[in-house]
């Protein structure tokens, strides 16, 4: 059985995903690049695909692969072992893969800076999406992280500063959360049009 | 055939270590390079299961001119297998991983792992794109390992086979910021407080 587009909901009023116009994705490599950040570990999520361009670009900056988050919060444990500063770059469904490496930086005082765009949250339309995205915020300040969020584009500069900030400064992990609604819910209805019938 | 002994083996390989940083996995490979002589540039770890081999790629990439050595347990590895492909793809020439294969989850009450079934970790290092990868059995073996862990660049990836002993614990300081703070003294300097 094939969903038909047909049966979607009318998405009035829910920004749908579209070529972004805000131009926070450069302002933050930016930012990175001034504080001096070297190791830019990813999980890729379409939400960090600006940001992930912007870093790869920059040869003072390692883009790291993962296989799953967690790697990255044991890289970016060496990396500041080795006098490096790093970024984890995520979706919200990777927090889920992190909670108990989270326990490195929590008990040896490392800082972390994570920069997890959401799903689950803004006009999903994924069930599979919802149980983390809408538990991101709970299960980090469960484990001891310091949560921020940003919900408007305009927005998003300020908090990873913030976020960047604290975590440097005061040698803490910190998750900064960027809302869906930054990015505009993933268009599954125009995704799915052009199949033939 | 007598087994090679794991407090032997890491002390052989941690003899003339120079100034190489060292990261050991919790549990049993922890005690041993401890026991090895407690030291400013190792990072034992008491918990973080899978992450041993990736704090090693971040403090590898960070110091490419200093020689990193992970020593860890065959059940840790397990935990964290994708580090294999990561550390691949990075291609560090400063990355030794070097896993104390006693088939068992030592700290829990012996219980076997994957690696008592066949489950073979060199050949998915060397799958994974680790050329330098090696299965260790003998005294032999372990010796040319040392030999090409010091005298060659690249990333290397042992499996040492070892007795299942049951050791005494030698336990290193258990305070994770005191071993953060001080291995960044001692390889940044004191201005390392003051990043």
């Amino acid at each position: 059985m094939i969903l038909s587009s047909r049966f979607l909901l009318p998405d009035h009023g829910i920004q749908m995903k579209k070529a972004a116009e805000s131009a926070w994705p450069e302002e933050v490599h930016a930012l990175l690049r001034e504080a001096g950040v070297r190791q830019v570990a990813i999980v890729p999520d379409a939400g960090h695909a600006r940001l992930i361009k912007a870093c790869e670009k920059d040869k003072s900056m390692r883009v790291v692969r993962l296989t799953s988050e967690q790697e990255g919060v044991a890289l970016l444990a060496g990396a500041w072992l080795g006098g490096e500063k790093g970024v984890l770059l995520m979706q919200s469904s990777g927090v889920g893969n992190c909670i108990n490496m989270l326990t490195l930086p929590i008990a040896c005082q490392f800082p972390l800076l994570m920069l997890v765009t959401m799903r689950g949250d803004h006009g999903e339309f994924n069930p599979a999406q919802i149980p983390m995205g809408n538990s991101t915020q709970a299960v980090l300040e469960a484990m001891g992280v310091i949560v921020k969020r940003a919900d408007r584009a305009d927005e998003v500069t300020e908090m990873a500063s913030s976020a960047l900030r604290l975590a440097f400064n005061t040698y803490r992990p910190v998750a900064l959360l960027i809302g869906q609604r930054v990015f505009g819910a993933k268009d599954f209805r125009k995704l799915t049009q052009g199949v033939p019938k | 055939m007598s087994k090679l002994l794991r407090r032997k083996v890491v002390k052989e390989l941690l003899a003339g270590r120079g100034d190489a940083l060292v990261v050991g996995g919790l549990g049993a490979p922890a005690w041993d390079i401890t026991a090895a002589g407690d030291h400013e540039l190792n990072f034992p770890l008491w918990g973080a299961m899978g992450g041993a081999a990736m704090i090693g790629l971040g403090l590898a990439l960070a110091q490419p001119k200093r020689k990193v050595l992970v020593i860890t347990g065959d059940g840790e590895m397990l935990m964290g297998l994708g580090a294999l492909a990561t550390i691949a793809v990075q291609r560090p020439r400063n990355l030794s991983v070097l896993v104390l294969d006693n088939e068992r989850y030592g700290e829990t009450g012996m219980q076997e792992t994957h690696t008592a079934h066949g489950v073979e970790l060199a050949a998915m290092a060397k799958a994974a794109g680790i050329e330098q990868a090696f299965l260790v059995r003998t005294q032999a073996e372990l010796a040319r390992l040392k030999q090409q862990l010091y005298a060659r660049a690249g990333s290397l990836f042992a499996q040492i086979k070892i007795d299942p002993e049951k050791l005494p614990l030698v336990l290193p300081p258990r305070d994770g910021a005191l071993l953060k703070n001080r291995f960044r003294a001692a390889l940044l300097g004191p201005d390392a407080a003051q990043q």
